[in-house]
């Protein structure tokens, strides 16, 4: 009987390393996809469950924070500041995912990095609260100023320390209460997810940083920044001749001022009154559209700014205009020749030929007549296919505020343990160059001349600095309306900028140059106020 | 004589040799050295887990004095086997209370996870002193083993009796879709737990009688006693819908004859059967057919069939190698994590490593089982240590396989480590049985009285 026994300890040990090797398939070999598989709810509940750290304002005002349940999950996330800051913080939600800097900085939040996990030697050992808590460089009263100043209009304000580029407010109206979306109902928070997802308006959108408007004039800081750039342009020369309209060359629509009104004059002249026809001309045959796009890009357009927020959209200058067609001096001196004999079709050279197309010399650098040189003028007074967020026009102001450096924008300043020890800090970092220093001084005069005595003059505050510039986008004619925008700096007499606004307010009646001034500026004074302390 | 009886005097009794043992031999007290030893190192073990459980989850607030009273119960449990049982395998014990503690220390843990869980670890507390008192009174009440084979037919009786006592209209429940249980007062018990410990010695008893007509030659009616066997066994499956025991108890037969005979035909003869039983069963009974059916695609119906095994999956593979730490998983999302599953929720939270040990641990005491059957002596015992050893490698190894998809998924308890009081009862006598036989082994090797 022995020899069967044996053989019988011999089936139990097959048997039992039968178990050892499939446990070792779905405990190890076969683990991580049965982790990934989409049933497996097991991960996102552990993280929604798990405690997470605080976020915190400047001015240490809880805005997130995990509190501990007896329900399913261990915690709930609470926002209990509501909808002042959802579109900074965002939600961390059961089922529809995260969003803002619930997931810009998950993993410093719930404690994974592993440089928060593993502080000594000793935390191996012993459980440690290693979750980071996160300090906004958005003060709680600023950002309430903020809302409260746009009121219930559909709009966006950014404000930005332009020294660091520091985000000093970021609303947008309308917007969302992010604790229905953090409902441990799952059915609860899809109903609420849900009902935002129908609503029009749009609320869940963080339009500040994640939507594109035509900028309308607050465009032209970029087109004379661009001016200067050349050489060709300073603060009293050219002198732009008075006129209601431009022709674009070789063809195109031409440009009027609003309402039809004449201007002109040099460059503080023509920005301080928004001249729409004096900017379409210079931009189109003054700067031409190499330093155009270079100018807009060196501002960020078309590049995604690195703040640290998700999904911040791409502002739009357009890059295409086509091939080159002449010499804009010569262009002019063939229209006018042919306006002289009444043949205004052709061009022809002024040595008798048909070749029109074929490269002249260049005496004024790439500034020339291109195939698309009317898209250029458009552009240049921000119409056409230019595209930014209100984050994007913040940061014109601030760089020309802060001697032409765009600084990296962040709303989080430091990263800190539960005992207050740093992870981390964002410290100011430059992103870009859009000018020289004396290109941004003289920029500034012009917006200062413009908050002084031109449109934006409901931005001044009385013994501060001020310059600002407005625009007035227009939508459609029947009825007119328009996006009204305020774009500016203020800081003390003694001392540099300390903050560069961008406001828009959405679709406002009307379609006159006063509507950014009249509608947007008073907002963006308000925050700028609150900002220094003013008032 | 009464139990009481035999029992005072026991306790009384200064001369061991009443027992079956020597003098306090040499060859008796090394060994429970040795036991105490490992049962320290358990009891290190154990501790260890339930403070660390401490920190990461809220226990029942009497756990202390819960935890108190398990280190008393795993030192009475070794005095008893230092009075009754010198000079057994001194393995055995510190197996059992290693495989109870981690079920213990996981049952608390589950407290408040599972439905209904907050008297969970005090009852199994109680069930773990009623498993300690029965041990004690198994190994008091049958000095020799060879006792049992005495009342072989009253034994097989009670065991019949047992099996299908669920199904007396009165007594027997269904609880969970199983018509496995039998009410006594307040208590639902188990009554096939207790009915293998009665089979297992009828079996022995019998087969060992029958084993020279066994080897000689195969007649029909020799396998009577086989196919009885058989449909008893099948019948258990259909009226109680028990698929565990009722494989079970098959493979207990099979083995013991298997072992007996010396013929593997018997063996064969055995798979056929059972092969053409489950055939029959998938066939006929829907709930098997459903077993089988989670068994081979449980993704088909993740949500609700295979909803168990799908989460347990998930369960083990969070779990990983080393786990996720005790009270930092998520073992409550497995249906009866508690019992049958309770494997899972090990995988889970001590991962493959504590997992693993589980197992290491069933395969020492087989292998302890099996050494006992093959040092035994006399016939009888040798086939009951077998039949013993199978039923709780067996049994262990269905409900491992069923939670790791090795074998369909059968409901039924992790022997020692799941929570429920028949399981745990049965199986300290089920020890007790063993540890007796390997007394006697041990006290006659080293030169004593037998």
């Amino acid at each position: 009987m022995n020899q069967r026994i044996t053989r019988l300890g011999m089936v139990f040990g097959v048997l039992y390393l039968l178990l050892f090797a499939q446990l070792n398939r779905v405990q190890f070999f076969g683990a991580q996809r049965l982790r990934d598989n989409p049933i497996n709810s097991r991960g996102l509940i552990r993280e929604f469950g798990q405690e997470r750290g605080r976020i915190l304002t400047a001015d240490g005002v809880v805005v997130a924070r995990s509190v501990p349940s007896d329900g399913s999950f261990d915690n709930v996330r609470v926002y209990p500041e509501g909808d002042l800051f959802a579109h900074v913080v965002g939600y961390q939600s059961l089922n529809v995912g995260a969003t803002g800097l619930e997931r810009e900085y998950n993993d410093e939040l719930a404690g994974t990095k592993l440089d928060q996990q593993i502080v000594s030697l000793k935390d191996l050992f012993r459980g440690r609260d290693s979750t980071a808590t996160l300090t906004l460089t958005i003060r709680d009263d600023v950002q309430r100023v903020a809302r409260d100043a746009l009121g219930d209009r559909r709009g966006s304000v950014v404000a930005i320390d332009p020294r660091t580029g520091e985000i000093l407010a970021l609303w947008t109206w309308p917007t969302f209460d992010p604790n229905p979306l953090a409902d441990p109902d799952g059915a609860a928070a899809n109903q609420a997810y849900e009902d935002l997802l129908a609503d029009p308006t749009d609320p869940l959108l963080a339009k500040s940083y994640r939507e594109l408007f035509f900028p309308g004039s607050t465009f032209k800081l970029v087109t004379a920044t661009a001016a200067l750039g050349t050489g060709r342009v300073t603060a009293t020369s050219p002198v732009m001749p008075e006129s209601n309209s431009y022709q674009p060359i070789p063809a195109g629509r031409p440009i009027s001022n609003f309402a039809g009104e004449t201007c002109g004059g040099d460059l503080f002249e023509i920005l301080r009154v928004s001249c729409n026809t004096a900017f379409a001309e210079i931009g189109a045959e003054w700067v031409g559209p190499q330093a155009m796009v270079a100018t807009a890009e060196d501002f960020g357009f078309n590049n995604r700014p690195p703040i640290d927020l998700p999904a911040a959209a791409k502002s739009r200058f357009p890059t295409d205009y086509g091939a080159r067609l002449a010499d804009v001096q010569y262009y002019r001196g063939v229209i006018k020749a042919a306006t002289d004999t009444g043949d205004g079709e052709e061009p022809t050279s002024p040595d008798g030929t048909d070749d029109a197309t074929e490269p002249l010399p260049l005496p004024n650098g790439d500034v020339g007549v291109y195939e698309n040189t009317a898209r250029l003028a458009q552009a240049s007074i921000g119409q056409n296919d230019v595209a930014a967020t209100p984050l994007q026009m913040a940061m014109v102001a601030a760089a020309i505020a802060n001697n032409g450096l765009v600084m990296t924008p962040h709303v989080v300043s430091t990263v800190t343990a539960a005992d207050g020890r740093l992870y981390s800090a964002n410290e100011p970092q430059v992103w870009k160059v859009a000018a020289s220093m004396a290109i941004a001084e003289t920029m500034r005069n012009a917006m200062i001349n413009v908050a002084t005595s031109g449109t934006a003059t409901r931005l001044a505050i009385p013994g501060y600095v001020v310059g600002g510039k407005t625009g007035t986008a227009q939508l459609g004619t029947n009825p007119p309306n328009s996006h009204a925008w305020i774009v500016g700096f203020a800081g003390p007499p003694d001392g540099p900028p300390e903050v560069a606004v961008a406001v828009i307010v959405e679709a406002q009646d009307g379609a006159s140059e006063q509507t950014g001034g009249l509608v947007a500026a008073p907002i963006g004074r308000a925050v700028m106020e609150a900002i220094l302390g003013a008032g | 004589m009464t139990i009481t009886g035999r029992l005072r005097r026991a306790w009384r009794a200064v001369d061991p040799d009443q027992l079956g043992a020597t003098k306090p031999a040499i060859a008796a007290v090394r060994p429970r050295r040795v036991e105490l030893g490992l049962i320290v190192m358990v009891a290190l073990i154990v501790i260890y887990a339930l403070v660390s459980l401490s920190g990461t989850s809220v226990l029942p607030s009497h756990l202390g004095p819960f935890l108190a009273w398990m280190l008393v119960l795993a030192f009475a449990a070794h005095m008893v086997t230092r009075r009754f049982a010198p000079a057994a395998d001194p393995v055995l014990l510190p197996m059992a209370l290693l495989l109870n503690g981690i079920g213990y220390v996981m049952i608390s843990r589950l407290t408040n996870a599972v439905e209904g869980g907050a008297d969970l670890a005090g009852l199994q507390a109680v069930w773990t002193a009623v498993g300690i008192a029965a041990f004690t009174v198994t190994l008091i009440a049958i000095p020799r083993a060879r006792i049992l084979a005495r009342y072989r037919y009253l034994l097989g009786v009670i065991g019949v009796v047992l099996l299908v006592l669920p199904l007396v209209p009165g007594f027997g429940r269904s609880i969970n879709g199983a018509r496995i249980w039998a009410s006594v007062g307040p208590i639902n018990l188990q009554p096939g737990e207790f009915a293998k410990l009665a089979l297992a010695a009828f079996f022995a008893a019998y087969l060992v009688d029958s084993r020279e007509l066994l080897r000689a030659r195969i007649e029909l009616r020799d396998l009577a006693p086989i196919v009885l066997a058989w449909g008893i066994s099948l019948a258990v499956m259909t009226l109680e819908k028990d698929l565990g025991s009722s494989l079970l108890f098959f493979a207990l037969f099979v083995v013991v004859l298997w072992i007996a005979s010396e013929r593997a035909v018997f063996l064969a003869i055995g798979s056929a059967l059972f092969a053409g039983g489950a055939f029959l069963a998938w066939t006929t009974f829907d709930h098997v057919q459903r077993r089988v059916d989670i068994w081979l695609d449980p993704w088909a119906d993740p949500q609700g069939a295979g909803f168990q095994i799908v989460q347990a999956s998930f369960a083990l593979a969070d779990g990983g190698l080393t786990g996720t730490g005790l009270g930092r998983g998520e073992p409550g999302r497995i249906p009866f994590a508690e019992s049958d599953f309770i494997f899972a929720a090990i995988g889970e939270e001590l991962g493959l490593a504590g997992a693993a040990a589980v197992i290491m641990a069933f395969l020492v005491l087989i292998g302890s089982g099996l050494r006992i059957a093959l040092r035994a002596k006399s016939g009888f015992e040798k086939l009951f240590a077998v039949g013993l050893t199978t039923l709780l490698g067996v049994q262990a190894f269905v409900i491992m396989g069923g939670v790791l998809r090795v074998v369909p998924l059968t409901g039924i308890t992790l022997p020692f480590v799941s929570y429920g009081g028949s399981s745990l009862v049965s199986n300290y006598v089920l020890l007790a049985l063993l540890m007796r036989m390997s007394h006697e082994q041990r006290s006659l090797a080293a030169g004593g009285e037998a």
